[in-house]
């Protein structure tokens, strides 16, 4: 199917520097309810295809769809969450279209009546820049069957002999969030889109109603795309890439369209309007199919549901209810941490906020439940390619590595071995002392010989300290701290060394 | 009230995958006019003080709980599968998309 030949590209800069880009960004959200959102079959994917289906997600005839609460609460707080207005009334409609991943052959959408409309959502760039883009919309409508393409390249649906369904996905609830135009972001455009995705995904995460977890396809990104000439108002035509997933993937999409759409442009060509897919490994784009319009969905209002009308009373409830939202929990952490929005910024990347808060209620001082997410622990993830979240250790694990450093049971040297230890499996952080045998040597006596033999060993050193150079005592600190392989609390020994040369700390 | 056009018929019939001979064309043509005018005569009764309503009963938020019922087994939701394959419903290849 690959004779897809590479589109011609302008530079970024030529092409910002002629065109003022346009972007539309459609997410879809799976819901993370208990339930789908027209019937009782449940959400946990198993991989036993096609054993969590039922007549109505099925689409047999004579099964009647019924709403899932949760599903519209979700919706109603995604909405009051994106500073939208919450519809009083409301309708599903069915999007007729022939294809063998819905079996209804519609899915069950909103059209002319979601939700929610006409919300914003500010966004925060790398820079710490606050970015608003509008929101035209958030609606309600059920995810698809998965399917899988056999004969031919693997996988692929060209050249394939037939297709096979597995409708366990079929009738999941979905929530689709579409921006308005997103216009005057220039050069920053990408890097609006990806820090939107990014915003929305942790507003999600937020209100606890999706994991949204892109790498599963719990949140899923289209990225429309058009450019106007500079100083011009009127819109290209755009082309629509379909199901990019993940932030680093909005982000290319959109430089890669910006590019190809300049290159047709400049050339006097003209753009197609169709939907586009994005691939990974080389951050391109390829033609799909010319997009259908809308009037081809057939839209019409559901007859199998009724009207869903949020009343007022509920709706103010919910908004009562809603988490303080992720840009005002990083502002008011930035004011309490007494932090950079910089290094904010760099805790946010490594996805450190919610492990460094949920350890500071464990009880650990911020400064310390910082240190070891951002240093130790994020050195670990990283090596392991994976998020901080996924790590085997706990927020209470890591509370109480720095509760014992703070009670001066471990130095920092033996904290980094009982979180090494944790997070090899070999138990909690005070068995991993106990098996290790990481304990601060307290034994005074013990302490006191070390020290001892420090002074008798440095004559030099010594003389140095008594003549008035405090600073020299480092080195016999290292002295003991080598003696007693790293156990002992070394502000103690110091304190000793000093006392025992009659010095004081100046 | 315009006629259907063999055009109209034709994009209907893509739409729906269907494939349609060129005399079934004007013959669907005739027929959809037909329905169409007769569901037209709707508009003729309903005066500007009756509402477009989508449904006939005054009920809204009828909802359920999220509670997980049971669902088919594989063997059930497949009985009546023309084809199966894998445990998956076995459809014809799909052409025209992607």
């Amino acid at each position: 199917m690959t004779a897809t030949t590479t589109p011609e590209l302008l530079s970024y800069e030529d092409a910002l520097a002629t065109y003022d880009p346009v972007m539309g960004l459609e997410v879809h959200v799976e819901l993370g309810t208990k339930t789908k959102m027209f019937c009782g079959c449940s959400t946990e994917l198993k991989q036993d295809a096609n054993s969590q289906t039922c007549p109505t997600c099925l689409g047999l005839p004579g099964a009647l769809p019924v709403v899932n609460e949760t599903g519209v609460e979700s919706a109603v707080k995604i909405g009051l969450a994106l500073n939208c207005s919450i519809a009083e009334w409301c309708r599903f409609a069915r999007k007729n279209y022939f294809y063998p991943d819905m079996p209804k052959n519609f899915q069950t959408s909103q059209y002319d009546e979601p939700i929610a409309f006409d919300g914003y959502l500010d966004v925060q760039l790398e820079d710490g820049e606050v970015f608003r883009v509008e929101i035209e919309r958030a609606h309600m409508e059920e995810d698809t069957g998965k399917s899988t393409h056999v004969g031919g390249a693997t996988g692929r649906i060209h050249g394939a002999q037939h297709s096979l369904l597995d409708y366990n996905r079929a009738g999941i609830p979905l929530i689709e969030i579409v921006t308005k135009p997103i216009v005057g972001a220039g050069e920053r455009a990408p890097e609006v889109a990806k820090a939107y995705v990014a915003e929305l995904r942790e507003v999600i995460r937020a209100l606890g109603v999706s994991e949204a977890r892109m790498e599963q396809g719990q949140m899923r990104c289209d990225v429309n795309l058009s450019l106007m000439p500079k100083g011009s108002e009127k819109f290209g035509t755009r082309s629509e890439t379909k199901n990019v997933n993940s932030l680093r993937s909005v982000e290319r999409a959109a430089r890669f369209e910006i590019q190809r759409h300049a290159a047709v442009l400049s050339s006097g060509g003209s753009i197609v309007q169709e939907t586009r897919h994005f691939h990974e490994d080389e951050g391109t784009t390829t033609s799909g199919r010319v997009k259908e319009e809308a009037e081809d969905y057939r839209y019409f209002p559901e007859p199998d549901l009724v009207p869903v009308a949020p009343p007022r009373e509920w709706v103010e409830q919910l908004r009562a209810g809603l988490p303080e939202l992720p840009l005002a929990q990083r502002n008011r952490l930035i004011a309490e941490w007494g932090i950079s929005a910089h290094d904010m910024q760099s805790i946010r990347n490594a996805g450190a906020i919610a492990p460094i808060v949920a350890t500071i209620e464990a009880g650990a001082d911020a400064a310390s439940a910082r240190k070891w997410w951002m240093g130790e622990l994020a050195r670990s993830a990283n090596e392991q390619g994976v998020d901080l979240a996924a790590l085997p250790i706990t927020p209470v694990q890591v509370a109480r590595v720095s509760e014992l450093v703070a009670k001066g049971d471990l130095n920092d040297k033996l904290a980094r071995q009982v979180i090494d230890g944790v997070l090899k499996g070999e138990g909690t952080p005070d068995e991993v002392v106990d098996k290790r045998g990481l304990k601060v040597v307290s034994d005074e006596g013990a302490l006191s010989a070390a020290v001892d033999e420090a002074i008798a060993g440095n004559a030099g050193i010594v003389a140095k300290i008594q003549s008035g150079k405090v600073a020299a005592a480092g080195a016999l600190v290292g002295a003991v701290m080598k003696a007693t392989r790293g156990q002992a609390d070394a502000a103690r020994v110091k304190e000793l060394i000093l006392e025992k040369l009659g010095v004081s700390e100046g | 009230m315009p006629g259907i056009t063999r055009e109209e018929v034709a994009h209907l019939a893509r739409l729906a995958r269907l494939e349609l001979k060129p005399e079934e064309l004007d013959h669907f043509a005739g027929q959809l006019d037909d329905i169409i005018g007769a569901v037209a005569r709707v508009s003729e009764v309903a005066d500007q003080d009756v509402p477009p309503t989508s449904h006939p009963l005054p009920l809204t938020n009828v909802m359920r709980a999220d509670e997980v019922r049971p669902s088919l087994t594989p063997e059930q939701a497949l009985s009546g599968a023309p084809a199966q394959e894998q445990q998956r419903f076995k459809v014809p290849q799909i052409l025209g998309e992607e």
